[in-house]
């Protein structure tokens, strides 16, 4: 399969009350045609406002892409105009939001937000898009949709939002599809059915998928491979089997085990990770889970660990990485 | 946790609800005539027993925060009865309320707009001390520090505000603020889920210390099936305002009775890639209809793939399984002993 998207090097940094926010510090993957991928972390870790730089959806101020290479089809995204920018964003990579209450608008009807891009992106006319829009609403599995055309967001239900959300989203059948969070504003059964809904429509629309989530368990049936932020690095990146079998950072370790399973009778205490994420207004010299981790060595306080291999497509940044390989649980002694 | 099994039959209530009903008038036009009903809570009973953990969980919209509120009488029920050591709280004035809040206290959602922000973490903590009269100002602020390390914070913080503690942190004041008074009782909404989840754990693992330590009852209420599993002893699911199945954990999480609740464990995603691509999932169709207008019958049989015609005209009783040893373990399904085969 042939890379369809590539990051290298990403740099991003907000400036604000004369503070500088290291939001995103040197981030790179590749993402293959129809290829998915989950981007997990927790809140300030990096991982929306890395794809958020990839769709030049980062403003000025405060922030800004510092460095970096988004190499999309050929052309580099970060060198593009803003108006040709606006022509890769919706029609080429398109992105769903967490909030679908928000992220509609309001005072509109639906069927005028689903025309917008097609009458913008893909030239057609009205009856043309109003036929296409109706046809894109089933596709979500909103059936009926030509009689709901003329209806406002708030006259449908969350889960039902979030797939007009979709809808807009493949308008212009885009190439790589951002979920930003996708399920995180629904109800579990509500969000079981959007992630079927995703994987369907993954697999009939050949499309590759970033999944941005909080949760490893969401994820861990949907996508191929893995990347563990934290902090703004890329502390983990493996292919999905590997990552959940065999984590090599004491960050995922401790992520994972922090996770009370349903299936588990165990009433063993949860694997809790003792003190906060670090404050992101200075810059790292060191690992930043240092502070966290129960593996700590000098070394890990000296200087930011690069991307190391530990095993087929299975790179950590830690020191220590090699070593812990036979750790099986978190905080075990080595 | 066979102990706590055996303590949910043998031992004491120590909160009891009896077909309570919270209902919210929808009114409308000039008058404010009530022209119709959100039926939030609709003829819940149960027991939480002294020494458990219940959990009550449903999603959105089903109505376990507002029990949780209710069964403190901080909302008021529309009817039925709630009894904490046989003393009855609904229907109560606040003067009469007074004695008993000391010992039935709450937990809330959200760190963040749950603290006063114009208010010291002292202030914060100290505060149902000095409602309740508890103590002069120098044993109040010996509390206080006590407190602070009883949760896991430093006794020095005393003087900082909440803007200047994590979301996790936060909690714990949220936590220390509610043992305060030294409370048998404690209802907990949502405690973890506005939080990170390497700080969720911290969270419950402090839940379950504080329980073992100082001998607390809590109602948990909460989505999250899995965190439910791992800190109750037993179990309540609601939905549209109906308690659907009730039990002990591990009757409920191995044998779930009501369709339900099956569908409600198989939509929880498992941290674990291979399970994840076989397992067969039950995808409810449709989304949960209105609690002003619930269906006939059973309220989930729009949504149940095995509803049958009873099930659209009857309304089915929590009730223990037709041949069922356990005495404990009760759902509300016209179809379950055929089900349950």
């Amino acid at each position: 399969m042939s890379c369809l998207l590539e990051v290298k090097n990403l740099v991003t940094r907000f400036y604000s009350d004369g503070a500088t926010i290291h939001a995103v510090n040197g981030i790179s993957y590749a993402l293959d045609e129809g290829e998915s991928l989950a981007i997990v972390g927790e809140s300030g870790s990096g991982k929306s406002v890395g794809v958020m730089s990839v769709m030049g959806l980062i403003r000025f101020p405060p922030g800004r892409v510092e460095s970096g290479e988004v190499i999309f089809k050929g052309r580099d995204l970060l060198k593009l105009s803003s108006s040709e920018m606006r022509k890769v964003r919706g029609s080429e990579i398109a992105m769903v939001f967490q909030d679908p209450m928000t992220s509609l608008n309001p005072v509109l009807p639906i069927g005028l937000q689903l025309m917008e891009p097609l009458q913008a992106h893909m030239g057609l006319d009205k009856n043309a898009a109003r036929n296409r829009a109706a046809e894109l609403l089933a596709l979500v599995g909103l059936p009926g949709a030509v009689e709901r055309l003329g209806d406002f967001p708030f006259q449908f239900s969350g889960g039902q939002r979030q797939r007009i959300m979709i809808a807009m989203a493949l308008t212009c059948n885009p190439s790589v599809l951002i979920a930003d969070e996708p399920t995180t504003a629904l109800d579990v059964t509500i969000q079981a059915q959007i992630v079927e809904l995703i994987k369907d429509l993954q697999q009939k629309l050949g499309m590759a998928i970033i999944w941005i989530s909080h949760n490893l368990a969401l994820v861990a049936g949907v996508v191929d491979k893995v990347i563990v932020m934290y902090s703004g690095y890329i502390v983990e990146q493996a292919p999905v089997d590997d990552l959940y079998e065999r984590p090599a950072h004491p960050y995922t370790m401790g992520l994972l085990q922090a996770i009370p399973s349903l299936d588990q009778r165990n009433q063993e205490r949860l694997a809790s990770i003792e003190g906060m994420p670090p404050d992101l207004r200075a810059p790292a010299v060191a690992c930043p889970f240092a502070p966290r981790c129960p593996y700590v060595v000098d070394q890990c306080r000296q200087a930011v660990p690069p991307l190391q291999s530990v095993g087929p497509h299975h790179t950590a940044a830690c020191w220590r990485a090699a070593e812990l390989r036979n750790v099986h649980s978190f905080g075990e002694i080595v | 946790m066979n102990a706590a099994v055996q303590l949910a039959t043998g031992s004491k209530p120590l909160i009891e609800v009896e077909n309570l009903k919270v209902h919210f008038p929808i009114r409308h036009g000039l008058l404010r005539r009530q022209v119709g009903a959100v039926r939030a809570v609709d003829d819940v009973s149960f027991n939480v027993y002294e020494g458990e953990t219940l959990g009550l969980v449903g999603e959105s919209g089903c109505g376990k925060s507002t029990t949780g509120l209710a069964v403190l009488n901080l909302l008021e029920a529309t009817t039925g009865e709630v009894r904490f050591r046989g003393q009855t709280v609904t229907r109560s004035s606040e003067q009469q309320m007074r004695p008993l809040r000391r010992h039935m206290m709450m937990v809330f959602q959200d760190p963040y707009s749950s603290l006063n922000p114009r208010m010291t973490v002292g202030t914060i903590i100290g505060e149902p001390l000095s409602v309740h009269q508890m103590g002069g100002p120098a044993e109040r602020a010996e509390r206080v520090q006590e407190l602070l390390r009883l949760v896991g914070l430093n006794p020095a913080f005393i003087n900082r505000y909440p803007h200047e503690f994590s979301g996790g942190q936060r909690q714990r004041i949220g936590i220390a603020r509610a043992l305060a008074t030294s409370p048998a009782f404690i209802v907990a909404d949502e405690p973890i889920s506005a939080l990170d989840v390497s700080i969720q754990a911290q969270v419950v693992n402090l839940m379950s210390d504080l329980k073992a330590q100082l001998g607390l009852t809590y109602l948990m209420i909460s989505h999250d099936l899995s965190m439910v599993r791992y800190i109750s002893d037993r179990v309540a699911v609601m939905y549209l305002g109906k308690i659907v199945e009730v039990g002990s954990r591990d009757s409920v999480f191995d044998r779930p009775l009501h369709p339900y609740t099956r569908a409600l464990m198989s939509a929880v995603p498992v941290p674990n890639p291979k399970l994840e691509r076989e397992r067969k999932r039950i995808i409810l169709e449709g989304d949960v209809p209105s609690p002003s207008n619930p269906p006939a019958g059973c309220r989930f049989h729009p949504r149940c793939a095995f509803a049958e015609e009873v099930c659209r005209h009857e309304e089915p009783a929590l009730r223990v399984l037709e041949g069922s040893n356990s005495a404990e373990h009760r759902v509300a399904c016209h179809l379950a002993e055929k089900l349950a085969e």
